[in-house]
């Protein structure tokens, strides 16, 4: 009998890839909740009703109808606080992550594929890394390059351009601590793979080192780099929130969900709770990050070669 | 590269590892002895600097220091000026290790269940019950978690003690507080590297043998699949033995995580490079016992040496 | 070979145990993997290293758990962070003065009440009609707690240790009173036998004071100028007081010191006053946030807290109605500093308009919420021997008036300035960004002037306002003693805690005067006067509002603790009262 064969999807492997990622209900739906979001994040300031620097009269009263989110201890309202405050821990999780991501797998490729010694310098210069104190290591970053900046720009300086330097040394401090465990993490897989036998074989049939690195190591890896990815975005924003409750991090009067947080994290007492201080700002990074581990889970799926 | 040989070569790291940690902490503003209520005369300030030799160029500095370890001195601390770092470090590590072992056991006792879960029901209800839960552990901070806790456990109801290390009880929130965060870390990875190996070729050869799903899962995926928590675990351990800053300040435990954070913000310059050289002697040790599970858990790599 | 392995290792088939085991996990098993799980789930399980491992981590658990018991104390307290030091001549924190006292005491010490000087290992002393000598005669039968006889010889010891140079004590600046005392600590003088502190004989210390201090018996309280035992000093060094056993003069021993973790005192039977020590055996825990100290007292682990910092600002209204709160005035003023070297704050109309535009009262009802009282001068009121001086007082047309006059009419010119200040670490209160939001909003509102907010690390924030590298700053100080000098000393010009880069010939001259004044009240009017010309006329700072102290202890359970001025409450003088349980 002759068997029908079952219909493949056509066309080349892109679009075959956005066809599994579009039949992930999940993926879709948290990629359509993601946009979503990010827009109402992106024409936040042109949409709100009270600015979040804006100081009222009522401190600390519960969420009602005039603020939505209540009011937190100078009577600003505390819907248009968490709206900027998404707005910048998404830019600062998702810069970090960017550039963790960059220098971990170009570094833990590189060390996991070549072996041999320069992966045992390379692995060693991630572990002494590692070790420094980060914390001392974030104090100097921010303090150097600001003055760094201050001398370069004396007098041209405004307001606005030094808090955006400021949030700037943020997001290169917090990326440059966070690609270490990216790139161990890239060089296991790395490893594991490099020996498999289409590699051997594209290698013996002459194939250079970057052809192989990148059409075989590195979609292969991707899967991992992308779960790891959408770890390190909550890992920088947590990282950026200890900071803040360290008193290191993002400078008042802007927030982060994570500063937010941190302040509101004095809340939870056994004394009297203002619980929208805390809540909200919880649930809104909480919910932008389940967002964006669902959408990274469907993109893995959706790109996830065969390894064989 | 030998086992042997990267243990010889843990020295020379640990040497550059003290000479950059000793230059940077240097390199921050403020100085140990910098207080709001400064002694009234400046030539005071000299002295106390002087006494700790704070003057002298950095690299006598750093040699004077290089002297004291090989005495097995790591000096005085220079914020708790009746105490020395060796000291601080024999009291507090232990406590440290102690709970950060604990809190291991936890995450991955709640983590490898988790991520099997959720890579066993894959395109299921399961799978985005267990990817939010996971999810959930990370996103939240553990100063807000840990306080929950103690106000739900401690306070409200009276189960669990509040703070302080006195007796079983006191260990079990600081513990799971801790353990949570890496136990949503482990499922993630577990997860991932549990479907990165599901359609391998040896997965297809034990499934066609007849071994049930999970036969299959747990004896052959799991042994590769577990390899990215593997790689983790080295920094996740070496992270929880040093003490988390924000368990440790919350339940008061006399750890050395509270140290660690406490000495960069007042720059205590030898307690810092110490904890470092306590820290990194942790960390490679063990990256060293990571890399050995590698090569027993994945045959492939094994094989190939 | 594994197949044996597990023969071995599975328990009889007819056990209670397995019976269970085959029923429970199965159906576990079930639901979470689906089908096919129940025949692999009991062997699974029985793995030895899924056995194993819970029991090892229980075991875990409890040993560790159990490796931490000790006998309870009577008195538990929370002092605040971590005591830095317990050696009197380098202490500088406010939690190693509630802490050191027990240990070392002085020639007088403090009353509980009053905070005022009564005799201590001095049992009575003379004053000579020019008030610059002072002939104190110890008691008879002094002994350390290890045994040794204590005598004048150690007072001697102690008061030129604290001058020496070479200990870099902090506070040595306390003893410049004496007769070369400023000359031997700056090591222009190396004979130590010319300064001002003489052992007459063995039970008498003769004192030379430069000029009349009218405070000095209440220095001599001062945990700073404490008796140190010689001997362990010579044979420890720095180490002295990890050497167990210390010797010490006070009325406790200490029995464990633990950084960050616990400091516990036993009686020490041999003080000289060990009668009236009323608690045997007492802990001070380092506890540095606010939540874990409040929940602590909650559950009655602990019996006292006497921080201020550990009482967060949002909590008070609800905390000041509870019996167990008690909150007492303070030596301490929060104020802001002006950077009188940088423009526009040269112009003293200016920072007049500044001080007179700032609502203060909002300030504290808002922010503060302890009810503190409002601060328009910097001496706090309570101060032993203090006239309030003239004051700005809050009138916004006045300030607007004074900016058009300055140049710079409804703000407009104005430089946007900076105001900086440090962040708190730890769940710790962020009170001064929360002051600095309102400042802002504030001179926005009256003056239309710009202020940015520049949050900076602590010691990043130190050395900022020493390299006057600021605009405006936020500052406090508690006072070292009971006396306006301790505040108004900062303001002279060669003072290092200045950090403002003021100083007016006038303020200099007026605490030269008052230095050399006999007379209490005269004195107190040209302190008064230097003090004038401080908040009304020249600025360079301005007060906000003075400390309130905060204790949590219930007065049913705990006596002998009293709100002084000074916050020190000598733990010899608390317990908890008869009838109520030992420990938790």
């Amino acid at each position: 009998m002759k068997t029908e064969p079952t219909a493949v999807a056509r066309g080349d492997s892109r679009s075959r890839a956005w066809g599994r990622f579009a039949s992930q209900r999940v993926a879709v739906c948290g990629a359509w909740v993601l946009v979503v979001c990010m827009t109402i994040l992106l024409l936040w300031p042109w949409v709100q009703q009270f600015d979040p620097a804006m100081i009222g009269d009522r401190q600390f009263s519960a969420p009602d109808a005039e603020h939505w989110l209540g009011t937190d201890v100078h009577g600003r309202d505390m819907l248009s606080r968490v709206m900027h405050g998404a707005r910048m821990s998404m830019l600062v999780g998702l810069a970090g992550a960017g550039v963790s991501l960059v220098i971990g797998v170009i570094w833990g490729a590189l060390a996991g594929y070549v072996g041999g010694r320069l992966d045992a310098m390379m692995m060693r210069l991630v572990d002494i890394l590692y070790s420094l104190p980060s914390i001392i290591f974030v104090i100097v970053l921010i303090t150097t390059l600001e003055g760094v900046v201050k001398r370069w720009m004396s007098g041209l300086v405004t307001s606005e351009f030094a808090s955006v330097t400021r949030v700037t040394l943020l997001f290169v401090g917090l990326g440059g601590v966070s690609w270490l465990t990216m790139s161990r993490i890239v060089r296991g897989q790395v490893m594991a793979l490099r020996d498999r036998p289409f590699v051997v074989a594209s290698r013996a049939l002459g194939a250079g080192q970057w052809h192989i690195l990148r059409r075989h190591i590195l979609p292969n890896i991707l899967g991992v780099v992308v779960v790891y990815a959408t770890l390190t975005v909550p890992a920088v924003v947590l990282y950026e929130s200890f900071l803040s409750f360290l008193g290191l991090g993002i400078q008042p009067p802007q927030a982060s969900l994570g500063s937010l947080i941190a302040e509101g994290a004095s809340q939870i007492n056994s004394v009297r709770i203002y619980w929208w201080l805390i809540a909200y700002p919880s649930v809104v990074l909480a919910g932008l990050l389940m967002v964006l581990s669902f959408l990274g889970d469907g993109l893995r799926d959706a790109l996830e070669v065969r390894s064989d | 590269m030998g086992y042997t040989k990267r243990m010889l070569w843990m020295i020379p790291l640990m040497l550059a590892i003290s000479f950059l940690s000793f230059g940077l902490v240097r390199m921050a503003p403020g100085g140990p002895f910098d207080r709001e209520r400064k002694p009234a005369s400046p030539e005071i300030e000299r002295r106390i600097r002087e006494k700790y030799h704070l003057d002298e160029p950095v690299l006598k500095q750093y040699g004077r220091y290089l002297m004291g370890i090989l005495g097995g001195d790591l000096g005085p601390s220079l914020k708790y000026r009746n105490h020395t770092v060796t000291e601080i470090v024999v009291q507090g590590l232990p406590i440290s290790m102690g709970l950060g072992l604990c809190a291991f056991v936890c995450a991955l006792g709640l983590g490898i269940p988790l991520g099997l879960y959720t890579a066993a029901r894959k395109g299921g209800f399961g799978e985005v019950a267990g990817t939010f839960l996971a999810v959930l552990l990370v996103s939240v901070p553990g100063f807000v978690i840990g306080p929950l806790l103690v106000m739900e456990l401690g306070i409200r109801w009276r189960l669990l003690p509040v703070a302080l290390l006195e007796s079983p009880a006191h260990w079990i929130l600081p513990v799971v507080t801790l353990g949570l965060y890496f136990a949503g870390r482990v499922a993630r990875l577990l997860r991932e590297g549990m479907l990165s190996v599901r359609n391998a070729d040896f997965v297809m050869a034990a499934r066609s043998k007849g071994l049930s799903d999970l036969e299959v899962m747990l004896r052959h995926t799991f042994r590769i699949g577990v390899l990215p928590v593997v790689s983790y675990s080295g920094p996740m351990l070496a992270d929880l033995m040093t003490g988390s800053f924000v368990v440790e300040n919350l339940f008061q435990i006399p750890g050395m995580g509270v140290f660690m954070v406490n000495s960069s913000l007042s720059r205590d310059y030898t307690m810092i490079v110490g904890l470092v050289l306590v820290y990194a002697w942790l960390l490679l040790v063990l990256n060293l016992v990571v890399d050995m599970a590698y090569r027993v858990l994945d045959p492939r790599i094994r094989h190939e040496d | 070979m594994r197949r044996r392995r597990l023969l071995l290792l599975r328990p009889q088939r007819n056990s209670l145990g397995c019976a269970l085991r085959r029923a429970i996990l199965p159906a576990v098993a079930r639901w979470v993997w689906g089908r096919g799980a129940a025949q692999a789930s009991c062997g699974w399980f029985l793995k030895p290293w899924n056995r194993w491992v819970p029991g090892l981590f229980l075991l875990l658990i409890l040993g560790l758990g159990c490796s931490r018991r000790e006998t309870a104390a009577d008195l538990v307290i929370v002092n605040g962070q971590d005591p830095e030091s317990l050696d009197p001549a380098i202490i500088t924190g406010l939690e190693d003065y509630r802490a050191a006292p027990a240990l070392f005491e002085g020639l007088t010490r403090s009353d509980p009440a009053t905070a005022r000087a009564t005799p201590g290992l001095a049992e009575r002393w003379e004053v000579s009609s020019d008030l610059t000598e002072y002939t104190f005669h110890l008691r008879r039968g002094l002994r350390w707690s290890t045994g040794e006889p204590m005598g004048s010889r150690d007072v001697v010891y102690s008061w030129l240790r604290l001058l020496d140079p070479r200990t870099a004590a902090d506070y040595a600046a306390l003893l410049f009173c004496l007769k070369n005392g400023e000359e031997y600590s700056l090591g222009k003088i190396v004979d130590a036998s010319q300064v001002g502190v003489r052992a007459l004989d063995e039970w008498t210390v003769r004192v030379k004071l430069v000029q009349p201090v009218p405070y000095f018996l209440d220095l001599c309280a001062s945990p700073t100028l404490a008796v140190v035992p010689r001997h362990a000093i010579e044979a420890h060094g720095d180490r002295w007081l990890t050497s167990q056993p210390v010797p010490t003069s006070g009325p406790y021993t200490l029995e464990t010191w633990r950084l960050n973790d616990k400091i516990r005192f036993r009686r020490n039977p041999l003080y000289w006053d060990a009668v009236n020590t009323l608690s045997e055996r007492v802990d001070l825990l380092s506890i540095s946030n606010p939540t874990t100290a409040l929940n602590l007292y909650e559950r009655g682990v602990v019996d006292i807290i006497w921080d201020k910092d550990l009482v967060p600002a949002e909590l008070l209204e609800d905390l000041k109605v509870r019996r167990d709160y008690h909150a007492f005035q303070y030596i301490g003023t929060y104020f802001i500093r002006i950077n009188v070297t940088r423009a526009p704050f040269q112009d003293v109309r200016v920072r007049r308009a500044l001080g007179l535009a700032v609502d203060k009262k909002r300030i504290v009802e808002r922010i503060i919420r302890g009810g503190e009282p409002v601060a328009d001068y910097l001496v706090p009121s309570g101060v032993a021997n203090h006239k309030a001086p003239d004051v700005l007082g809050y009138d916004p047309e006045a300030a607007r008036a004074l900016l058009r006059e300055a140049g710079f009419p409804g703000g407009a010119g104005f430089p946007t300035f900076q105001y900086l200040y440090d962040s708190a670490a730890g769940g710790a209160a962020k009170v001064h960004a929360k002051v600095a939001v309102e400042l802002q909003a504030t001179w926005k509102r009256e003056l239309g002037i710009e202020m940015e907010l520049r949050q900076m690390e602590k010691k990043v924030y130190l050395a900022a306002q020493t390299a006057l590298d600021y605009d405006l700053s936020r500052s406090s100080w508690v006072g070292d003693y009971n006396d306006s000098t301790t505040f108004l000393d900062l303001f002279l010009g060669n003072n290092g805690n200045n950090r403002t880069g003021w100083s007016h010939p006038r303020y200099e001259e007026r605490m030269r005067q008052a230095g050399s004044e006999p007379d209490v009240e005269r004195r107190a009017r040209i302190l008064s006067e230097a003090e004038t010309l401080l908040v009304r006329d020249e600025v360079p700072i301005i007060p906000l509002y003075f400390y309130l102290g905060f204790q949590f202890y219930d007065p049913d359970k705990i006596e002998g603790i009293y709100g002084n001025i000074l916050g020190m409450n000598p733990i010899r003088a608390v317990r908890k009262r008869s009838g109520v349980g030992v420990g938790r």
